[in-house]
């Protein structure tokens, strides 16, 4: 099979609208979370983009009417802006958009926003701004897998390119946050009374977070430094529509499969991006499913934290944060993490600190019971 | 790259099911989904009443997964690899809509859980591991119209990539009243050409 690169990659979140900036922030231990009103009487924690600075930036970078798009479909365009203009390759008919989102641009159905076409809740007329705007060739598959959308669609794009059906691909998550989401959650009792706390004794929920994010990748590796995606398995754990499945079965299969493929020994894993929502019931599942792996030693953190539950940005987010970390060789604090809930051994990251990185795995678990994994690797030719 | 195949089809249109193109249920075109859904149900299924709890995108595609995956068409043991892929246009937004209206009044606010979870299209996807133990790959793809190229492309990869050797495929659309299944199962041997043209052809003849 074909070895499969990434190119270039953006951040958009309340924490900078570019990698770097989001890195830097991360490497201080900044959170975007803060407390909001967003519905109803009661504040509650948020990760929200600024309107006002989203509009300001549009304006400038994209050179369009700010009021032709819907938030969501800003982000996404500004992110994918970004990466397209850093990456090793340009958009030709071999080249594959996918769009990882549950929701896309959900807020429309409230009858308060007017600029937008009702129609643009379909998720395929989301695709087609989208397409417009650049120029791709192809039908965009937009992904919509509950949490798991993101880190999915690297795997999918990895795989289709292997099998020779694109030379390349470039991937864009998002998902905004709304009164739609926010309240949904709260039905399910799932929103935290604080920032969320990825593994810990006090975690009780998680904390909603709006973001974009997008990543290039392609088959033609030119520069002398990369990383690889080198395995990826997704499993369902066939167990119920909501919840987890408590021995974390299909997390366990999936990081098999993506350890098989890559032929990478649970030892020889030197970071794991997890996917850390902060709710009871997902960490503990996580725990489990890493201890069945073995991976009870490997340095551990949940990104969440800094930019809530992002969605269908979430698995892309903290795929980019993975890279840098290996990059910059430097694991990153589990922020919120502090006395360890979970009732097996797991090393979390208490402090940001140097380590030689190579190899990565990266997880996600979401509704549905669905279940990815993705191993990374670091080259140098 | 050997060329694969596709082991058995069907579809539910116009309150008909069809299995490799002979019908196995047909009523009364003008009952509502859900009078359609209920006889179905008694007919081809009986045991499993969760089916009343969920939304109509899921009902929709549970019945099809249900006309496939039974005894004669795969073996027990081989379901539990199967990967599923499934698209449509319209995501879930028929749900969307109806969750939407419990929340849109401040004065009269009630979200309902119940509805909430079956905001996301890949729910189909974890009723259907749920009735049959499979704990394979998954996918849910939204796509402007059905799209035969990328469903094959995607079924070719899985298996090339030895993430699986059988793929449920399909396409559940459910909005506004209006809806359509069809699933296909491929493998490395069977009786149909797991051709985009073929795909193409059973999916509109259906």
């Amino acid at each position: 099979m074909k070895a499969i690169y990434i190119s270039s990659n953006n951040i958009l979140s309340p924490l900078g609208f570019n990698t770097a900036e989001n890195i830097s922030q991360i490497s201080r231990e900044k959170s975007g979370i803060k407390l909001q009103n967003i519905i109803g009487k009661t504040p509650s924690y948020a990760a929200l983009i600024d309107n006002d600075y989203l509009n300001q930036v549009f304006k400038a970078e994209a050179i369009c009417d700010i009021y032709d798009f819907n938030k969501l479909e800003k982000m996404m365009l500004l992110s994918l802006i970004d990466t397209i203009s850093k990456a090793s390759f340009s958009i030709t008919d071999r080249t594959l958009l996918i769009i990882a989102t549950t929701k896309g641009n959900i807020d429309i159905l409230n009858s308060k926003i007017n600029h937008i076409s009702k129609n643009r809740a379909y998720l395929p007329e989301l695709g087609k701004q989208i397409k417009k705007f650049f120029g791709f060739k192809n039908e965009p598959i937009i992904l919509s897998n509950a949490c798991v959308s993101g880190v999915l669609a690297i795997a999918v794009a990895k795989r289709l390119i292997q099998n020779e059906f694109y030379d390349n691909a470039f991937i864009v998550g998002g998902d905004l946050i709304s009164e739609f989401t926010i309240s949904g959650f709260q039905s399910l009792q799932a929103i935290s009374d604080r920032p969320c706390k990825p593994f810990s004794k006090y975690r009780n929920g998680i904390t909603l977070g709006e973001s974009a994010a997008s990543l290039a990748i392609t088959s033609t590796n030119n520069s002398e430094k990369t990383i690889q995606i080198i395995g990826d398995g997704s499993s369902n754990d066939a167990n119920h529509i909501s919840g987890p499945s408590r021995n974390g079965e299909g997390l366990y299969r999936s990081i098999q499969s993506a350890l098989k493929e890559s032929k990478t020994s649970p030892e020889s894993l030197d970071y794991i991006s997890a996917h850390g929502t902060g709710t009871s019931y997902n960490d503990e599942m996580e725990a489990i499913a890493f201890n069945r792996a073995k991976l009870e030693n490997v340095p551990v953190n949940g990104l969440k934290g800094y930019f809530g539950h992002t969605l269908g940005a979430s698995g892309i987010i903290e795929t980019i944060v993975g890279l840098h970390s290996m990059n910059n060789n430097t694991l990153y604090t589990s922020l919120g993490t502090d006395e360890l809930g979970v009732s097996v051994p797991l090393n979390v990251i208490r402090n940001t600190q140097k380590k030689n990185i190579k190899t990565i795995l990266k997880t996600a678990s979401g509704f549905g019971g669905c279940n990815t994994a993705i191993v990374f690797k670091k080259i140098k030719f | 790259m050997k060329d694969l195949s596709i082991i058995a089809y069907c579809s539910i249109k116009d309150n008909t099911i069809k299995l490799n193109n002979t019908t196995r249920v047909a009523k009364d075109p003008k009952l509502s989904f859900l009078e359609f859904a209920k006889k179905a149900y008694k007919e081809q299924v009986l045991d499993y009443p969760k089916f009343f709890k969920m939304d109509n995108l899921s009902k929709l595609a549970f019945l099809a997964s249900d006309v496939l995956c039974n005894s004669d068409i795969i073996k027990n043991e081989h379901k539990e690899h199967m990967a599923i892929v499934l698209s449509n246009r319209s995501s879930s937004l028929d749900t969307d809509r109806k969750y939407q209206a419990t929340i849109i009044d401040p004065k009269n606010y009630y979200p309902s859980p119940a509805l909430f979870v079956y905001t996301l299209p890949n729910i189909t996807i974890g009723e259907i591991s749920i009735r049959h133990k499979i704990k394979g790959e998954n996918a849910f793809f939204v796509l402007n119209k059905f799209n035969a190229e990328i469903l094959t492309q995607y079924a070719i990869s899985l298996i090339e990539n030895k993430k699986s050797n059988l793929v449920l495929c399909g396409w559940v659309d459910y909005d506004e009243k209006k809806y359509n299944a069809f699933m296909y199962i491929v493998a490395r041997n069977g009786i149909y050409k797991h051709s985009k043209e073929f795909i193409n052809k059973i999916f509109n003849s259906n």
